[in-house]
């Protein structure tokens, strides 16, 4: 299907309509409605309507606006990452660990730094899973070491080290003052250092607020974000892991 | 709110069921009081130094109770307690007050003894007459909240409701906490920074910079509190203050809030354990002391059942809560917490997606409201389910405040259709209390009228859950590892709760630890356990 030129769908092709909310550190007046209207046009939205106001706290207001705006998206623009390698079912996924590996494949995850959300690495890790799939405990083929919460760098290299990972998974929740990129950083800086290239485990991180397109910036092989199942998470590991060595560095 | 004064069960539950249950909460609960009983941790220690009046640090940020209690244990080890060597040390004229004895000790130039004799006599007197002086500080502190309630006036109903603020920086928090208590909330929570849990001090003084949470300490909870009775004067409304004990330094957070009298506390006997990867022993006799403390302070506890149904499923887990919830209940009493004092967790978890989802919330929260018709329940709204889609979260929290509505919860943590998008922002925060004031004006005395079908959906599963509860706690009182432990260790050890696997001799702050010598003697335990 061809992606032409669209713009937002209201209930009538090509009418542009977007609804916005927003609050103005200002008392409900007709002059704030006034004010918010222009922020709406200023925005792009012509004609803005603003559908309703109320006052929260003292000399906040807040909007609900409607309105049209007038630009065009162009989709054939859009970089995403693309998944990049094929969607291995468990069994699929332990086959290929045990013809190509002889076994199991060692994961070591956890959450470091101070964040203490373990709703995301247990959500890819623990049996229980994510949106109806199994996580990575559930794979026969790996041997999976949930570290926890608030686990620092040195002990999570430390853990990679003991258990002979072969990837590790890092989860990241808190993003005050972009906690999230200082400490993936840190912990593939640490991994540089600790390990020859050649023997680095696989690094990924995920979380809600990163960006799928900063891996190579946070020097990790991949990021996952909001919304990636264990089976995705399993699926590139072994992908990544079990690619048969090309004829050329055979010697 | 006098829904269940007839105490006949709306849910066919048989009060032999109850009774079993409670029984074997009992029965799984006593070893790890006797257990508890049987040992100190260096934050029971510091605790008491607190209570005597040793507060500030050194210039390094070091509180001057950990550099005494250390000094201490390398002289003279932990199992006997710090009372009798530091007063020990003050009778020889070692320092003329704590303070001055803390910074001797730390640069080195004490030594510690264990007197004996008269020695011992006149060292446990000292004590006891100074720890006493920072009990009578609690007891006015909670006096002093009486008669505030009784002058400006208390929460208008119930239930109360509940914001957070979490800014990391205390005078950032305390207009955004004024604000919220203008806007409606009855209860205020100051998310403490995320890792302060593991950490074995508790920081000095009033703190600007934290994760996504403020550190909690004694001069954060005074002004705070202070802010609050400004407010709460100027509202005609008595607005409470809630803060964390918990993590490795519980006992001594525990007696900072008595001291700066903080209303309520997260207080769980076996979260730190799950989620925290704290040691179980350390854990239990931390808690133990720092609910003879809330007892004491008149604080009321909320226990954190919530948080297992956010790493196991909310229905095949139900009765984890209820069995939790019944312990947290044992452990609170032989505390000497009163039923008004127990803020029992549970939340609405449940994923949307599941037939009946609704139907089951309240099954669960009719459930616990049954068991537990004194304690103020503590309901939390759903996290897990909440995706960024605003509008469907906002619907989902408008039926998390129908269940608490119809089942009579007495503190309502304000869900935020916002929640795992950003924190709360003004406009977020003004239309969650919009909405829960509609379901409590629209639907607030729906109680009245509903009664489940003693053979229908709910009260089934109501009792289901509670057969499997008491299947649950029988399991775990036949529990049994190699070495012996109480059956709760080995269970935790199992991972049955939260589905995390938490041996006894594993984790973080064991070494932290002590079994108490025959001649170990603490003036705050003995004073909070006279009757």
């Amino acid at each position: 299907m061809s992606t032409g030129l669209i713009r937002p769908y209201g209930d009538t092709t090509g009418d542009g309509m977007v609804q916005l909310s927003f609050t103005l550190p200002i008392a409900h007046s007709k002059v704030a409605e006034g004010a918010a209207a222009q922020l709406a046009n200023k925005m792009g939205m012509d004609p803005a309507l603003v559908v309703h106001a109320k006052p929260m706290g003292e000399g906040f207001t807040f909007f609900v606006v409607y309105g049209r705006v007038n630009h065009l998206v162009d989709p054939s623009t859009v970089e995403v990452v693309e998944r990049d390698y094929p969607l291995l079912t468990p069994k699929e996924a332990n086959a290929a660990i045990k013809s190509s590996l002889r076994r199991r494949l060692v994961v070591v995850g956890g959450c470091i730094g101070t964040d203490a959300h373990t709703v995301g690495i247990d959500a890819i890790l623990n049996i229980k899973g994510f949106a109806g799939e199994k996580g990575l405990e559930y794979y026969r083929e790996l041997k999976v070491v949930n570290l926890g919460a608030q686990v620092s760098v040195p002990q999570l290299v430390e853990a990679a080290r003991e258990e002979k990972a072969d990837a590790v998974l890092v989860s990241q929740v808190v993003t005050q003052r972009d906690a999230h990129l200082l400490n993936t950083r840190e912990m593939s800086a640490a991994f540089r250092e600790a390990y020859p290239a050649a023997k680095r485990p696989l690094l990924v991180v995920g979380g809600p607020r990163f960006d799928e397109t900063m891996a190579g910036e946070l020097g990790v092989d991949r990021v996952f974000t909001r919304g990636t199942t264990p089976g995705e998470v399993a699926s590139f590991i072994v992908h990544r892991l079990t690619r048969p060595t090309s004829g050329e560095k055979a010697s | 709110m006098a829904l269940t004064k007839k105490r006949t069960s709306q849910l066919g539950i048989d009060k032999a069921d109850v009774r079993k249950a409670r029984t074997l909460a009992r029965q799984v609960g006593k070893p790890i009081v006797d257990l508890a009983t049987q040992h100190t941790t260096v934050s029971v220690e510091r605790a008491t130094l607190r209570l005597a009046g040793l507060g500030g640090a050194d210039p390094d940020g070091t509180p001057w109770v950990n550099r005494l209690a250390d000094a201490v244990r390398a002289d003279v080890e932990l199992e006997h307690g710090v009372s009798l060597p530091v007063w020990d040390a003050l009778l020889r004229g070692e320092g003329d007050d704590l303070l001055t004895l803390a910074q001797k000790a730390a640069a080195g130039s004490v030594t510690f003894r264990i007197p004996a004799g008269k020695d011992a006599t006149r060292a446990r007197a000292a004590s006891r007459k100074a720890v006493a002086a920072g009990i009578k500080q609690i007891d006015r502190q909670r006096t002093a909240r009486e008669r505030m309630i009784a002058k400006v006036g208390d929460a208008p109903s119930k239930p109360w409701i509940y914001l957070i603020v979490a800014t990391g920086d205390i005078m950032e928090d305390i207009p955004q906490a004024q604000a919220a208590a203008r806007e409606g909330a009855d209860v205020i929570a100051v998310i403490r920074s995320t890792g302060q849990s593991l950490l074995d001090f508790v920081p000095e003084g009033a703190t600007r910079e934290g994760f996504a949470g403020t550190y909690a300490t004694q001069e954060n909870f005074r002004l705070m509190r202070a802010a609050l009775d400004e407010t709460s004067r100027e509202l005609g409304r008595y607005v409470r203050l809630t803060n964390y004990a918990s993590g490795l330094c519980m006992p001594e957070i525990a007696a900072l809030a008595g001291l700066e009298r903080l209303d309520m506390m997260l207080n769980d006997s076996m979260y730190g354990i799950l989620f925290r990867d704290i040691n179980p022993i350390r854990t239990f006799v931390d808690q133990r002391f720092s609910r003879q403390v809330h007892a004491r302070a008149g604080i009321i506890i909320n226990t954190g059942e919530d948080n297992y149904l956010t790493t196991a499923d909310a229905v095949e887990a139900a009765h984890t809560v209820t069995t939790s919830q019944l312990l947290n209940e044992y452990f609170a009493k032989e505390a000497g917490l009163e039923d008004w004092q127990l803020g029992l967790g549970h939340a609405f978890e449940i994923d949307p997606e599941v037939p009946d989802s609704f139907r089951l919330e309240l099954a669960h929260a009719m459930l616990a409201r049954e068991l537990f018709p004194d304690a103020p329940l503590k309901w939390m709204p759903p996290t897990r389910h909440m995706t960024g889609d605003i509008f469907k979260g906002y619907l989902l929290d408008g039926f998390f405040n129908l269940v608490g509505a119809m089942t009579g919860q007495g503190i309502l943590l304000v869900g935020m259709m916002t929640e795992a998008v950003v924190t709360p922002w003004i406009s977020d925060r003004d239309l969650a209390l919009q909405n829960v004031r509609y379901v409590m004006n629209a639907a607030g005395n729906l109680h009245e009228d509903f009664h489940p079908s003693p053979d229908g959906f709910i009260a089934s599963r109501a009792r289901e859950v509670l057969g499997e509860a008491i299947t649950l706690l029988q399991d775990i009182k036949d529990d049994r590892d190699a070495a012996g432990d109480p059956p709760l260790l080995a269970a935790i050890a199992d991972g049955t709760f939260g589905l995390m696997k938490r041996p006894a001799d594993k984790g973080r702050g064991l070494d932290g630890v002590a079994k108490k010598a025959a001649d170990y003697y603490n003036p705050a335990t003995e004073i909070l356990e006279t009757p």
